[in-house]
């Protein structure tokens, strides 16, 4: 496979400081020395590479936002959301496991956790040590949370949990869970060992896409925890709705990263197939493809940029992430289908990258909120009217 | 034990080259840069030396400014300091030049022990390391795969196999791919070394005394053509050998 060229039509390398560009080529080495040459065979496999989990660790890439005194490296959100890119350039799987690591478990724990939470929990999670979950999408529940049936009783000084969550990521690897529950005072969190009894979380297999990735079931019957593994500050919705804004905020990004892998791959196949004696990036029909594809890319990196830095400035809106996510999962699913019928036949191997990211993708434009949610989404913030219902 | 790690930032492998207007080097605009693949090493050596027995590294290079980001990925592998002799004449300075420049720092630093890459991975000279050791008057090995300081021994590949050479401190080592993996920059790493010294500094200048008179792309190589198939195909390749590719 040849070595990832990005496209940089605008330059846009001048707009990220020093560090940003070391944090992304670090990661960009990595993905492309330690993962690449094993994506396809776990892909095909079923399986997430675990033993690369400790190197994952130690690169920093969990929770890399998180202040150093938890474990974490402290980086900016920009660099965040390169990372992101980095690794879904890698594989969608790769970026969710991380995504779910930083995002859903270490999120919560840092924004609503108590202190001991937070000491206890955070520099195992940064280093890999433990592995969590985030358990919100029941099977009946998915765009609407607020519906979920999974309950937590009190007893006593203890909370008794029971119910079902679906399509969780890393479930089955996960030391820790973060279930989400209702109460008698509304929504509240959890942080749930999964070694407790009652608790188990199958496989769920067969799936097409996001192969080389662990998805879940999680059941969860009687399962007794003390008082202080509740999160005290998250109440209602807003706990588990911000972890996704973090999350979706990193799929804006990861989608991204897909897409430039597909136009990376569609150049390189283009340059050196030929076709009724000439390249096939000679064809007026492949540079038609081309162009589109690069000019959607280029102003989805403007998209991220700025949305890197109102993030950082603490003025990002969850609007202004359903429009990226939802527009770059969108762009890249596109871009991946365009790729995939560039290389003909080959478009369908695992030799190359294009079909992965292609299946992969459909899970992408599912989770984190749908398509047509972050649709409505949009539409929420322009119209002032909320039509989810 | 003061270590230095000496780098160049060299033009990336990924890049496609084109020569400048002049046509006496590589038309630098948006060219991507990158630490020669076998200062690397150099650094990694550098760190792990000092991880095994102590002592301070500092990664020294002549170059522009913009050095920095290559300077700053060595110092968040683990190197404490960094160094950038800043150098408007970067792109044209001679082997021999920039081994005096490098040999003076070597000193004013008070060094014992210097790693360089094998080769730099743009010229291709291979000799400013053993230039800087005989300017210096160090013991110096080349083309290092494997090295115990506490032996005084290195072992280098040679055509003949391999050699093992005994040297005393100063030295100046140049190393060569299988000495050592070099360790990714963690995000930690990265973030640590912003706190650490990089100190730009100038230098008296030593006129190169040779130049590049002029630089060109290889030529594009012809394309191939195929004289028959099996054993018949013999006679027309020895043909063709002889009397088109005068190879034979």
């Amino acid at each position: 496979m040849a070595a990832f060229k990005q496209l940089d039509f605008l330059d846009l390398d001048d707009q990220y400081s020093e560090d940003e560009l070391m944090v992304r080529d670090a990661v960009r080495a990595w993905v492309g020395e330690r993962f690449m040459p094993v994506v396809a065979e776990h892909f095909e496999a079923g399986t997430f590479p675990m033993d690369l989990v400790q190197e994952i660790g130690e690169l920093g890439v969990f929770g890399p936002t998180t202040p150093e005194e938890y474990g974490g490296a402290g980086l900016n959100s920009v660099c965040y959301g390169l990372i992101c890119q980095e690794l879904e350039r890698g594989d969608s799987g790769l970026r969710s496991f991380v995504s779910v690591q930083g995002s859903l478990v270490m999120f919560p724990i840092q924004a609503f956790g108590s202190e001991e939470q937070k000491r206890h929990w955070l520099p195992k999670l940064a280093s890999g040590e433990v592995i969590g979950c985030f358990g919100l999408t029941e099977p009946d529940f998915g765009s609407n949370p607020g519906g979920m049936t999974t309950a937590a009783k009190r007893d006593g000084d203890d909370w008794v949990l029971n119910g079902r969550k679906m399509w969780i990521t890393n479930g089955t690897v996960s030391d820790l869970a973060i279930v989400w529950a209702q109460t008698e005072e509304g929504i509240r969190g959890f942080l749930v060992p999964t070694d407790l009894p009652g608790f188990s979380a199958p496989e769920q297999k067969h799936k097409f896409s996001l192969r080389a990735s662990v998805t879940s079931e999680l059941v969860l019957e009687d399962v007794r925890v003390p008082a202080d593994a509740m999160l005290p500050e998250a109440r209602g919705l807003r706990g588990p709705l911000s972890c996704l804004t973090q999350a979706r905020y990193g799929i804006a990004w990861g989608a991204l990263g897909a897409a430039h892998a597909c136009i990376d791959e569609a150049l390189s196949y283009a340059g050196d197939r030929i076709i009724f004696d000439k390249p096939l990036a000679g064809f007026q029909l492949a540079q038609k493809k081309l162009a589109d594809m690069a000019t959607d890319i280029t102003l989805a990196q403007l998209y991220c940029i700025r949305l890197g830095r109102l993030k950082d400035e603490g003025r990002m809106t969850h609007f202004q992430v359903s429009m990226g996510k939802r527009n770059h999962v969108d762009m890249a699913l596109c871009c991946s289908r365009v790729v995939r019928d560039m290389l003909g036949a080959n478009g369908i191997s695992l030799e190359y990258q294009v079909g992965r990211h292609m299946c992969n993708l459909e899970s992408v434009i599912t989770y984190e909120g749908t398509h047509d949610i972050h649709t409505l989404a949009i539409g929420e913030a322009l119209t002032g009217v909320p039509a989810y219902r | 034990m003061k270590i230095v790690a000496c780098i160049k930032r060299v033009p990336s492998t990924e890049a496609t080259a084109k020569l400048s207007p002049d046509g006496r080097g590589v038309d630098t605009a948006n060219l991507a840069y990158m630490t020669s693949f076998y200062d690397e090493i150099a650094v990694e050596q550098a760190v792990l030396t000092k991880e095994a027995s102590g002592g301070e590294v500092t990664v020294l290079t002549i170059g522009p400014a913009e050095a920095s980001k290559e300077v700053r990925e060595c110092i968040a592998k683990g190197a404490d300091a960094g160094i950038i002799m800043t150098d408007p004449e970067w792109g044209s300075r001679d082997n021999l030049s920039t081994a005096k420049v490098l040999a003076a720092k070597l000193g004013e630093l008070d060094a014992e022990l210097c790693f360089m890459g094998r080769v730099a991975t743009d010229r291709d000279s291979a000799s400013v390391g053993p230039m800087v050791a005989t300017l210096l008057g160090w013991s110096c090995v080349t083309d290092v795969v494997a090295l115990s300081l506490e032996d005084g021994t290195a072992q280098r590949e040679t055509e003949q196999g391999l050699e093992t050479i005994s040297f005393s401190l100063p030295a100046v080592i140049t190393c060569d791919k299988g000495l050592n993996e070099p360790r990714y920059a963690g995000l930690k790493g990265i973030m640590a070394a912003k706190k650490k010294p990089l100190e730009e500094v100038a230098f008296e200048e030593v006129p190169s005394q040779i130049s590049t008179a002029s630089l060109a792309l290889p030529a594009e190589r012809s394309e191939g053509r195929i004289v028959g198939e099996g054993p018949d195909a013999v006679p027309a390749l020895m043909e063709a050998l002889r009397n088109e590719a005068q190879a034979l």
